[in-house]
């Protein structure tokens, strides 16, 4: 069968089996199980009430239960296992981690794209943010700046691979480097430095994203703060330093927080650029690495890196049980 | 005041300087790649991109045919045109002019076009459209001259990147492939999300706070960890690696995003409208259906040009969920794992084969951008 006829069988099965699912259960809930007559109707009706929020919750459930709550604990307990999970060997996967060089390189390396790449990522999305709002054609600049967000990682990758193409003639940081008669070099070789060159493609991905978030926060802040400083003779620096960053810092951490944890999942642009050579090895990247080939050694780098989200999940959990009182 | 005013234009001076900087910053590296999408291998090794749209200078060598001379005033003369039928003919482009030419390989542009050089034997002219009028006081005997000129080529571009990766490269394979793989993995999470996220936003029922917060904790689980268990687990159930296995792991990898936005946009609705609908009698099933999911179209589109993004430029998913054969390699795949191997060096190629993977994308991207940035307030911003 022709996998787009495939495809088409497929999302008429899903669209069509979920709202038979739930007209279905809904009905035999109402009409069978506790249908409200004989006795005590009222009863009834709170008896089907009760359970209805468990009819409209399963689908979701199951498919959140099997496919991102199973995997948390499936994968702890394949890392226990050695490479063809034939032999329990306890934490012996991470034992060797700790034990390879090239997995405290890319811990390292991580940990530099984490301190770097949200950093930037919000800085440069809160200036975009501030500066847009004060011109005309600010709606088509910060359109422009966005546009990296629709791009794949990939698509992202080889785009700036371009960019740091060795040759005068096609890299465009070596034709300016052949401007001041520099020797060309590839960026992506140089030791240490190039993982700052990766980052960049992050950075330009996620700057967008920043600046449309803070963008709206922004214009969220209230009118009178910003009157009140600005009769007390604020300067714009002072304005937008001291009256509006503060105000939405909740919204920074919010922005940071989320690039933070794209950071720690993105394996494409190392993929895609070094393939993790030449000092650029990530945990997401080094996890592939592994994967199809000692999937013991790769759910433990797995279980590593929610080891390193576990925090920032908590935190998230706790904020929005905040929000909802 | 004059000074004030004066000081705040040169703000806005400043402003529109730096925002103008940083988009032609932003720009610059998808530019790049565009514009050298339209050139050949050659053109992209011989001139940067940015020189495209400006005419590159090229030099080239030629012999002049021998046979054929006249005579004229007792001298020997050879004529023709270098640029129609040389033998760099097929080289040059309609369109490219001589700017100069010379008689030795030393200085191959000696003389500026028109200019009429002095040889051993006689004289060698060269005009900018190509003709050219060689003389000589003996006979060429069959064997004219060498001749070095430099031409002017007009700007070319060019579909045939397209073409080739198209047609020859599989990446129109590829194309239909990721297509395949997005659109049921877009449209199946969004009724099971809805239907999850309005039980979560309007019924009453114990464990809500719990279920919401799993929700909000499940949204940044890494999908690194659900790999290894999930495609055992496929496998074991004879899935395997297919097709359905990606809309399965697709569909449950999307849903918290779903049902968080969704959720979020749907206690937004206003009260009343639910309230006075359940005293008229509705059912729950009837209100959804009627009255929420109508009034979610908003939140409904933010999350489906997510997910649709999302999958459409996913590669870890579909590197472990697909099986590696050319018959269902996705767009990413394809581009990641051949053609920056096998096709490393060339430029062309690859940019028009990103530009194929990249352009729904940006169409959606462009279109539906207002949904886009909705759904991320929705997200990340409460009430935002």
């Amino acid at each position: 069968m022709s996998p787009i006829l495939q495809g088409i069988i497929t999302i008429a099965l899903g669209v069509g089996g979920c709202i038979a699912y739930f007209y279905a259960s809904n009905l035999v809930l109402d009409k069978v199980i506790f249908p409200p007559r004989g006795a005590d109707p009222g009863r009834n009706i709170n008896r089907a009430n009760m359970v209805r929020p468990w009819l409209f919750l399963f689908p979701a459930i199951a498919a959140l239960g099997l496919y991102l709550a199973y995997p948390v604990v499936g994968s702890f307990w394949r890392s226990l296992f050695n490479r063809n999970g034939t032999e329990f060997i306890g934490l012996g996967n991470y034992q060797k981690l700790a034990a390879d060089d090239t997995f405290r390189q890319a811990v390292f390396n991580n940990f530099l794209w984490v301190l770097v790449v949200p950093a930037l990522a919000t800085f440069f999305g809160l200036m975009a943010a501030q500066l847009t709002d004060r011109i005309k054609w600010g709606n088509i600049a910060k359109s422009l700046i966005f546009m990296p967000m629709a791009i794949s990682f990939v698509g992202a990758s080889l785009i700036w691979k371009f960019v740091y193409a060795n040759n005068p003639q096609i890299g465009l940081i070596n034709a300016i480097r052949d401007a001041f008669h520099l020797q060309p070099l590839d960026p992506l070789q140089i030791p240490f430095w190039n993982n700052f060159f990766l980052m960049v493609i992050l950075i330009w991905i996620q700057t967008g994203f920043a600046m449309v978030i803070l963008s709206a926060a922004l214009r969220g802040i209230p009118e009178e703060t910003v009157e009140a400083a600005v009769l007390d003779g604020a300067n714009p620096f002072q304005l937008f330093f001291k009256i509006k960053v503060p105000q939405i810092m909740p919204t920074i951490v919010v922005v940071w927080t989320t690039i933070t944890i794209l950071v720690l999942k993105v394996f494409d642009i190392v993929y895609a650029t070094t393939g993790g050579n030449f000092g650029t090895q990530i945990l997401p990247s080094y996890m592939m690495s592994y994967m199809f080939r000692d999937d013991g050694r790769a759910t433990a780098v797995a279980f590593v890196i929610m080891i390193i989200v576990l925090p920032v999940m908590i935190w998230n959990i706790i904020q929005a049980r905040k929000e909802m009182r | 005041m004059a000074s004030i005013a004066g000081q705040k234009s040169r703000l806005t001076w400043a402003v529109h300087i730096s925002v103008a900087l940083m988009v032609v910053l932003w720009l610059i590296p998808t530019v790049g790649l565009l514009v050298s999408s339209f050139r050949t291998t050659d053109q992209i090794s011989q001139s940067g991109w940015w020189e495209s749209a400006f005419p590159v200078e090229k030099a080239f060598r030629d012999r002049i045919p021998g046979e054929g001379e006249t005579q004229a005033d007792g001298a020997y003369v050879l004529s023709g045109n270098l640029l129609t039928d040389g033998q760099n003919a097929r080289d040059l482009k309609p369109g490219a002019k001589i700017v100069a030419f010379g008689t030795s390989g030393i200085k191959p542009g000696a003389y500026k076009a028109g200019e009429t050089a002095q040889t051993e034997a006689g004289t060698m002219t060269v005009n900018a459209d190509g003709a050219y009028e060689v003389t000589s006081s003996t006979s060429f005997e069959g064997s004219g001259p060498r001749v070095y000129f430099v031409a002017d080529m007009p700007p070319a571009f060019t579909l045939s990147n397209y073409r080739q990766v198209l047609f020859s490269d599989g990446m129109g394979q590829a194309f239909l492939n990721t297509l395949t793989v997005t659109i049921p993995a877009t449209i199946i999470p969004i009724l099971v999300a809805a239907f999850a996220a309005y039980a979560l936003a309007w019924m009453e029922f114990p464990g809500r706070g719990l279920l919401i917060a799993a929700v909000v904790g499940l949204l940044v689980v890494p999908l690194q960890l659900a790999l290894v268990p999930l495609l055992r687990l496929h496998q074991d159930v004879g899935i395997g690696q297919s097709f359905v296995g990606i809309w399965l792991a697709h569909t449950g990898f999307g849903l918290p995003l779903a049902i968080y936005l969704l959720r979020n946009y749907m206690v937004g609705l206003p009260r009343d409208i639910i309230e006075s609908a359940k005293v008229d009698g509705a059912t729950d099933f009837q209100i959804f259906m009627k009255i929420v999911l109508p009034l979610s179209f908003p939140a409904l589109a933010s999350f489906a040009i997510f997910q649709f993004l999302w999958v459409w430029n996913d590669l870890l998913v579909a590197k472990v969920f697909l099986p590696a054969n050319d018959q269902t390699k996705v767009m990413t795949v394809k581009i990641a794992d051949d053609l920056l191997g096998s096709r490393g060096g060339d430029w062309g190629i690859l940019a028009a084969a990103a530009f194929v993977s990249i352009a729904v994308p940006l169409g959606v991207f462009f279109a539906m951008q207002k949904y886009l940035v909705r759904g991320l307030l929705a997200g990340s911003v409460k009430g935002g």
